[in-house]
C-alpha cells in the first residue's frame, strides 16, 4: 500500500459555508509532505476529518488503508495539534508515565533523549508550563510512539526559531526511522526545506500537488523583452499558466514546455530571453492569483 | 564535508547536494575512499527529508562519483570520470574567473552578467 492517506471530492459545510470543496489527495507513504495552505483555507478543518474529530459533509477519505474513524486506527497515528491533549493538573513526569503504556511501539530511547533535549522540567505542573514547553512536550509523547504516520497541524506556530529548527530535525530523524510525516503550514520556508512532497490547497481545494523536486525541475519563468511587445495571446499555449504583460516585458509561467516557449522569444524578435527558476513561493503566489482570477 | 542549502532558490534540493559533492570531489576536498556521511545523518545536519538525500547519493553513484555499500554507508570513488572532469573542470575554472573579471570590469554586475548567459544558452539550443 503506497498510500496513508487518501482523500476523493472531500467536503465540509459549516452552515452556508463550503470549508472543503471537493478536496482530492493523496499522501504517499515514507515521505515527508508539507500541506500548504493560508489561514482558512481548509487544513484543519482536512485533519479533523482524517482523525475523525468531525464529520465529512461528503466524499470519501481513508487513513492507513482504513475510512476514517476506525479505533484500531488512530493507535497508528500520531497527531499534534494545537490543543496538544494534556492534561494540565499532571505534571511532565506523571504526563509521560501515564501515556507511555498505551502504546507498545513506544520508545524508551527516545523519551531518554528528548527529555535531555528539550530541557523539559520533569516535575513542574502542566499548567505551568509556557507555550512553547508544552509543544515540546506534546512532540516529545508523539514522537516516542514512533507511529506509522504523524500528523501535526502548523506544529512551529508559537516557537521560536531555534526550538521550530529543533522540531525539524526531529520530524527529520523520525522520517528517517519510517513514519510518514503529514503537517500543514502556511509557512512556504520551512515547508520548502524539510518536505519532498507538497499539497496546496486554497478554498478548500488542491491547488498543486506533487514531488517537491518534481514541481521546482518542472516550473520556469520565462521573461521575454520586445520593443513592440505581441499581445499576451500569441503566448497562449500548451505548458503556458499565466502570461503577464508589463510594459516591454512578457512574463510567463510554465509548467511544460519550456523550451518550446523560450524559442518563442528569438521568433517574435525579442530583445532578450531569460529564463528563471521558481521557488515555491512564487509558484504558490502565483497559484494563488490564478485561482482567484479564475473564480 | 559543508554543505550550505538554499531551499529558496528554486533548484531542487537533491541537485544542490549533489552539486556540492561533486564540487567537492572536484576540488579535492573529497577524495578516493573518504566516507560520506550516513543518510539520516546528513538528513538531519541538512534538515531536509531522508529521501531528498537518498535520491542525492543515487545519483551520484550513478554518475560513478560514490559508491554506496549496503549498510556501510557511502564512499568516494576513484574512478577515470572524476579525474578527467577534474582537469577539465580546472581548465573551465580559468576561463570563467577572466571572464567574470572582465564583465566587472565592463561596469555589468553579476546579476546582469548571469542574465546574458542564461540568455546566450537559451538562443544557442533555439538555433540547434
Amino acid at each position: 500500500m503506497k498510500a496513508v492517506v487518501e482523500t476523493r471530492d472531500l467536503t465540509k459545510r459549516f452552515g452556508n459555508n463550503y470549508a472543503l470543496s471537493g478536496l482530492t489527495m493523496t499522501v504517499p507513504r515514507g515521505h515527508i509532505v508539507g500541506f500548504l495552505g493560508r489561514n482558512g483555507s481548509g487544513k484543519t478543518t482536512t485533519i479533523k476529518i482524517l482523525l475523525d474529530v468531525i464529520r465529512r459533509t461528503s466524499g470519501e477519505a481513508t487513513v492507513l488503508g482504513e475510512p476514517t474513524g476506525s479505533v484500531a486506527i488512530r493507535r497508528r497515528i500520531g497527531f499534534l495539534g494545537e490543543d496538544k491533549r494534556l492534561y494540565s493538573y499532571m505534571t511532565v513526569r506523571e504526563m509521560i508515565a501515564f501515556t507511555r503504556p498505551f502504546f507498545p511501539t513506544w520508545r524508551i530511547e527516545t523519551e531518554t533523549r528528548l527529555l535531555a533535549d528539550f530541557e523539559l522540567p520533569l516535575s513542574r505542573k502542566v499548567s505551568a508550563l509556557s507555550k512553547g514547553m508544552r509543544t515540546k512536550l506534546g512532540l516529545l509523547l508523539n514522537l516516542c510512539r514512533h507511529s506509522e504516520l504523524l500528523i501535526l497541524d502548523e506544529p512551529s506556530e508559537g516557537l521560536d526559531p531555534v526550538m521550530a529548527e529543533q522540531m525539524l530535525q526531529n520530524l527529520v530523524r523520525q522520517a528517517a526511522d519510517g513514519t510518514t510525516i503529514f503537517f500543514s503550514s502556511h509557512q512556504v520556508a520551512e515547508v520548502e526545506q524539510i518536505s519532498d512532497h507538497i499539497i496546496a490547497i486554497e478554498k478548500g481545494r488542491v491547488i498543486f500537488e506533487g514531488s517537491l523536486d518534481h514541481l521546482r525541475q518542472r516550473f520556469r519563468r520565462v521573461n521575454l523583452v520586445f520593443d513592440d511587445p505581441p499581445p499576451p495571446e500569441a503566448f497562449r499555449r500548451d505548458g503556458v499558466d499565466r502570461v503577464i504583460a508589463q510594459g516591454r516585458t512578457i512574463s510567463i509561467l510554465a509548467s511544460r514546455n519550456v523550451d518550446e516557449i523560450a524559442e518563442l522569444g528569438p521568433l517574435l524578435a525579442a530583445k532578450s530571453v531569460d529564463v528563471q527558476s521558481v521557488g515555491l513561493k512564487e509558484l504558490f503566489l502565483e497559484k494563488l492569483k490564478g485561482d482567484h482570477a479564475n473564480s | 564535508m559543508l554543505i550550505r542549502l538554499n531551499p529558496s532558490s528554486g533548484v531542487p534540493i537533491y541537485l544542490q547536494i549533489v552539486e556540492q559533492i561533486r564540487h567537492s570531489i572536484e576540488i579535492g576536498a573529497l577524495v578516493e575512499g573518504d566516507q560520506l556521511p550516513a543518510i539520516r545523518t546528513l538528513a538531519e545536519e541538512l534538515v531536509v527529508s531522508p529521501n531528498t538525500v537518498v535520491k542525492a547519493y543515487d545519483d551520484l553513484e550513478q554518475e560513478g562519483l560514490i559508491r554506496l555499500r549496503h549498510g556501510a554507508g557511502a564512499y568516494v570513488e576513484k574512478g577515470n570520470l572524476a579525474k578527467s572532469r577534474l582537469r577539465r573542470f580546472q581548465e573551465a575554472s580559468v576561463v570563467v574567473k577572466e571572464t567574470v573579471r572582465k564583465l566587472r570590469s565592463m561596469g555589468l554586475s553579476d546579476d546582469e552578467s548571469r542574465r546574458l548567459f542564461e540568455a546566450e544558452w537559451i538562443e544557442e539550443a533555439a538555433a540547434r
